[in-house]
């Protein structure tokens, strides 16, 4: 099973065509726009329910649903903002949407505003994509020149996009607190309950949406729901931008089906796992944050939300990081570790402590400088974390780590028995 | 709509707004936490609160979550919360461990040590033991000012004091840099904070990270006796509790009081108490043939003053009562001065036309200080509360980030530390507003709750008594015609601690007397010639050798230094005795410790001098003198409560016409840490002035360097 190309949403996601306003119209975009808004918000949203599409950003929350929950006849404004603060380690597919196809996004984000009655969409870029920035700005640019937003636009719908280039921290990925950096403040997560959607940017109604999930908004509506829902499987319909890194022969970023097995998305797309299948030792399905599988687990693997639930992991942003069996697994997690406890906003307690804790002994136990007794301790200290934090920034710090004493507890305790035969022959 | 919610399998009603934590509360249930504080802003990041809800997998931070947030039971039934879950458990002793893992175990030499919330939290919700083996984080320390003292290893990271800074001082001064465990309390490039209220922090900061500087090291909480009192830095009246040991007073600390305080106190209130222990008079003097002042015994000081007061002609003296005076001494002032046949007496140093005839309501702060949390139209007419009652600024503050409150000044423009419309400096906007001829008078006139706020500054002009007139016709205006029950929109904001009860006990010349101002110029004409000060020290007493000046105080400031005879006395914490504050609320301040040396109380001086005169006050204890006074002034008796003052009193002043200058209007406050004989006493004050003025320094000297 191989996504074809009638199906395919992402049509320039290479950049082999012009991702100006001309080459994405000749794609598709930007054709019947003001049809689908006069059709209104409830046929609209509608559409997105009868999808199924999940929010690409993580989480998988339906996004039909989601823009349901913005509150009607509100005196507030409305806002979309659009989260292009990909910084998942492994995830990298919002980038080559606001590099090659950015004409998807705008007329995403004209549709999904005119759903949830928002007259003005912010855009937050992460601070390192600077050509992406720029790329989307022309586009933008392009958009208000030739009346498609903006002001007595020809969609009938006025409509302004604000593009936010964010400073480069990882958190600001979180809804919450990439709401208060664009409102000028420190990047740290809101409490919930009030949601956005009740109290968001500057106070007032506010969706929080990937740049994939607004993406994919033209073509579903051009579509019909029925159309995408058709795709990947049931709850788990639609393509998705899959990104495969590490060890396998070509990496890259592919348009796929929900659903589409582990070992046919390597196997087609990649070239393989380097050192063939056999020499898989595990992947990290979603980004870094989601806990590795084992490759044993991996022979029948569908990547979709609820089959990697199953196995105790996530489907995430689908930033697939491969590691064959020449990997030390402990470095790698520790690796990871390091980058939770360097990203932490510092607001709550157990995140800004436990991160810190947690590499520390991870980076120990790389070299075997531990006690057995301590992975243990290790496993208490991410059950600490995990779950009583503001925002999910815990979990995602603590789920790796735990992933790794699941299913590799005998490589550290081997790691330590070894150092310890060292130093007692050293000490002979 | 109440909102039923079973509490550890009690069921408890709970309005609409309230948190989980406040519910637990409400039904016994003891919730530890750091950062959640009534007063400030929910942070929830501390995670000390959490609380499991039944059929929530995830714990809940109690201080965050409404009970009206919480999604319904599937069955409708109410939510169920458990406070001592073994999932709770687990969760505080996770967090406590977190917060103790990078905490110094400097508790022996910590100042917070017997009164930290960590220690205490770690005693009843920690597991015991560390497992963390790692080295702990060091922090380099911040300098933020002579106030606070930092020790940032210590820090929680809980913000309740950048919290405190921006919501309730109001300067955005602290703030935290870095992030994840790198993250940093402190100020902008470590400069002290500029702040009435800054030392409201380190009560704030439930660990030692934030410690009061003056204080460090030199007392433990423990060994302090603790006496809830009343301050007289200001005429608020703050509930303070003063610890002493041994003959001194160590520190003064805030009390919750809602009326008035809230639980916040102002630096000078808190700070001020080492000018307690330096320049106190202990001892009466009596100034020599050569000029000296040399000691003298009680008998001899006591017979000289009697011998002054005998031997004149009683329109040839004068008395003048100061700024930080209880009730009780000038009401025996005034007794022994009706008994001699003293007229010219006067407790408003400062000059201010303000007349007890008209009634209580002419002089008083009538829409109480509570009165500000509703008020939604507030007009500053030459009154800077910000330096003249700063903790009342902090609840105009607070009242004003809640919107819909319009703030307008007449007077100097300075940072009040929310947004007003200045809407000129002198009388005549007042006049014009009066008139209707002005923009805020639109918004006086829609408003519900106006208030005009007359500075002290106003009243002691020489035309004070027109504006007083003006702003009072403005007021009543202002509710006119309004369903506002008892509203009453005038007030007056006084900086004398004293100042309400010697109106009350109408310490105002009698009929031929002479004024504050009066009497000094009659001084120096040669036409008085006694002058009895009770510890005045704000104004220029005549010049030596014009007219023989007594002065009964407990601190060597000008008073003592013009004075012919010393009497000393005792300060606010070293007798028992009733003030009055703005809004007319009695209270009793309480005696913690003895006045030092000779010094006696102030009403014992004045009884043991009515002997030697031959006119003895009938009253021999403090309580056969409060008998007498109550029956002089009834409402002292009404301790901590406000009665409304009748309506007619403002009436009455807004009959009043007179001339008015076109002078702009000043606040009676220069140097906010220096304005009473304590203050001036302190180190510390001394130190604060001296940083407010090299902060506010212009920077083009720095440049010029």
């Amino acid at each position: 099973m191989q996504l074809q190309d009638k199906d395919r949403i992402f049509r320039n996601l290479y950049g082999f065509h012009d991702w100006r306003l001309a080459g994405a119209r000749a794609r598709g975009a930007w054709d019947g726009t003001k049809a689908l808004i006069d059709n209104g918000p409830d046929w609209i949203i509608g559409e997105m329910k009868t999808s199924g599409l999940r929010g690409r950003g993580g989480a998988g929350f339906p996004t039909g649903l989601k823009w349901s929950f913005m509150p009607k006849n509100d005196p507030r404004p409305s806002y979309l903002v659009i989260n292009g603060d990909e910084s998942e380690p492994g995830s990298c597919k919002d980038r080559e949407i606001m590099r090659n196809d950015p004409h998807l996004l705008i007329e995403g984000a004209l549709l999904a505003s005119s759903a949830m009655k928002a007259h003005t969409c912010f855009i937050y870029l992460r601070g390192e994509f600077i050509r992406e920035r720029e790329r989307l700005q022309a586009a933008v640019d392009e958009a208000y020149d030739a009346k498609l937003i903006g002001k007595n636009n020809i969609h009938g719908w006025d409509f302004d996009i604000v593009v936010h280039h964010g400073a480069g921290a990882y958190i600001c990925g979180e809804e919450t607190a990439l709401i208060e950096s664009i409102e000028g403040k420190k990047g740290m997560p809101r409490l919930k309950p009030p949601f956005p959607a009740n109290v968001g940017l500057y106070g007032a109604p506010t969706t929080v949406n990937n740049v994939e999930s607004i993406a994919v908004v033209p073509d579903i509506l051009r579509r019909g729901g029925a159309w995408f829902a058709s795709l990947g499987l049931p709850n788990n319909t639609g393509t998705k931008l899959f990104q495969i890194s590490g060890h396998v022969n070509k990496p890259c970023v592919v348009e796929e089906e929900m659903g589409i097995p582990l070992r046919d998305l390597i196997d087609m797309h990649c070239g393989g796992v380097r050192g063939g299948w056999d020499n898989l030792l595990a992947v990290i399905p979603g980004g870094s944050s989601m806990p590795m599988i084992p490759a044993h687990q991996c022979n029948d693997l569908t990547m979709d939300f609820d089959a990697l639930v199953k196995l105790k992991s996530g489907l995430g942003t689908a930033a697939i990081i491969v590691m064959d069996k020449s990997t030390d697994i402990i470095k790698a997690i520790a690796r990871i570790a390091y980058f939770y406890k360097h990203e932490s906003c510092g607001q709550c307690t157990p995140c800004r402590e436990g991160t810190g804790w947690m590499w520390r002994v991870l980076e120990r136990m790389r070299r075997g400088e531990a006690e057995k007794r301590e992975i243990d301790l290790l496993f208490a200290v991410t059950k600490q974390v995990e779950g009583h934090t503001i925002c999910a920034l815990g979990d995602a710090a603590a789920w790796p780590v735990q992933g790794l004493i699941r299913n590799y507890r005998h490589v550290i305790e081997e790691r330590i028995d070894a150092r310890h035969e060292a130093v007692k022959e050293a000490a002979e | 709509m109440t909102k039923p919610i079973f509490i550890d399998g009690k069921l408890i009603e709970v309005e609409p707004g309230t948190t989980i934590l406040q519910a637990c509360e409400m039904a016994g249930a003891e919730i530890p936490r750091f950062c959640y504080h009534e007063r400030l802003s929910i942070a929830g990041n501390c995670r000390m609160c959490l609380v499991e809800v039944e059929g929530i997998p995830k714990p809940i931070a109690s201080c965050a979550m409404g009970v009206t947030d919480l999604p319904p039971n599937k069955d409708g039934a109410p939510r169920s919360v458990l406070t001592a879950s073994p999932l709770v458990k687990a969760a505080r002793e996770g967090v406590m461990e977190f917060l103790l893992i990078n905490h110094p175990l400097d508790c022996p030499i910590c100042d917070q040590g017997g009164e930290c919330d960590l220690q205490d939290q770690a005693m009843a919700f920690g597991c015991g033991g560390s497992r963390f083996g790692e080295n702990k984080r060091a922090v380099e320390e911040k300098y933020i000012g002579p106030l606070i003292k930092t020790f940032m290893n210590r820090c929680i990271h809980c913000t309740r004091c950048v919290r405190f800074m921006t919501e309730v001082a109001g300067v955005e001064e602290l703030g935290a840099i870095s992030r994840g465990e790198d993250m940093e309390i402190t100020t902008y490039l470590d400069r002290g904070i500029l702040s009435e209220l800054s030392g409201n922090v380190n009560d704030l900061c439930p660990v030692g990270a934030l410690t009061h500087r003056p204080w460090s090291y030199i007392a433990r909480p423990w060994e302090m006796e603790k006496t809830e009192s009343f301050d007289v830095m200001d005429a608020l009246g703050s509930a303070i509790r003063v610890d002493s040991r041994g003959p001194s007073v160590m520190r003064v600390l805030p009390r919750n009081n809602d009326d008035v305080n809230e639980e916040w106190i102002t630096d000078k209130t808190r700070y001020a108490c080492d000018g307690l222990r330096t320049q106190r008079l202990d001892h009466p003097y009596v100034r020599d043939a050569n000029g000296k002042l040399r000691p003298a015994s009680w008998d001899e000081a006591l017979a000289v003053v009697a011998g002054k007061l005998s031997n004149t002609a009683p329109e040839r003296v004068g008395v003048i009562a100061g700024d930080l005076c209880s009730a009780e001494e000038m009401y025996a002032l005034k007794d022994l001065a009706d008994r001699i046949g003293i007229a010219s007496i006067d407790c408003r140093q400062d000059g201010a036309k303000l007349d007890p005839s008209l009634g209580r309501a002419s002089y008083l702060f009538n829409s109480t200080i509570a009165g500000v949390d509703q008020a939604d139209a507030i007009l500053l007419v030459g009154a800077n509360p910000r330096v003249e009652a700063a903790v009342l600024n902090a609840r105009i503050l607070t009242r004003w980030r809640q919107g819909g409150l319009t703030v307008g000044v007449i007077g100097e423009p300075t940072q009040l530390t929310y947004g007003y419309e200045h809407l000129g400096v002198g009388p005549q906007t007042l006049g014009d507003i009066l008139a209707g001829k002005h923009a805020f008078a639109e918004v006086l006139k829609n408003a519900q709750r106006p208030m005009v706020i007359v500075g002290s500054g106003v009243a002691a002009r020489a035309d004070g008594q027109a504006l007083l007139a003006q702003a009072a016709k403005l007021a009543a205006a202002s509710v006119a015609g309004k369903d506002v029950g008892d509203w009453n929109a005038f007030n007056v904001l006084h900086t004398a601690a004293s100042r309400v009860a010697g109106l009350d006990l109408g310490l105002v010349p009698g009929k031929g007397g002479l004024d504050t101002a009066a009497m000094i110029a009659a001084a120096n004409a040669g036409k008085l010639d006694v002058l009895y000060v009770l510890s005045a020290d704000e104004i220029e007493l005549p010049a030596k050798g014009k007219s023989f000046v007594i002065y009964q105080g407990h601190h060597g400031d000008r008073g003592a230094h013009r004075a012919d005879v010393i009497l000393p006395g005792a300060a606010y914490t070293e007798k028992s005795g009733t003030y009055v504050n703005t809004e007319g609320r009695a209270q009793l301040a309480v005696r913690c410790v003895f006045p030092p040396g000779d010094a006696k109380e102030d009403w014992a001086i004045l009884r043991a001098l009515s002997a030697k005169v031959g006119k003895t006050l009938p009253y021999d204890s403090l309580d056969a003198l409060r008998r007498e006074m109550y029956k002089a002034a009834p409402l002292l008796a009404r301790l901590n409560t406000v009665a409304p003052a009748p309506l007619a009193g403002v009436e009455a002043l807004a009959k009043k016409n007179g001339a008015v200058d076109a002078e702009a209007f000043a606040s009676p406050i220069r140097d906010f840490y220096l304005t009473n004989p304590i203050a001036r006493a302190s180190a510390v004050m001394a130190e604060m002035s001296a940083l407010k003025k090299t902060l506010e320094a212009p920077h083009r000297l720095k440049a010029a360097e």
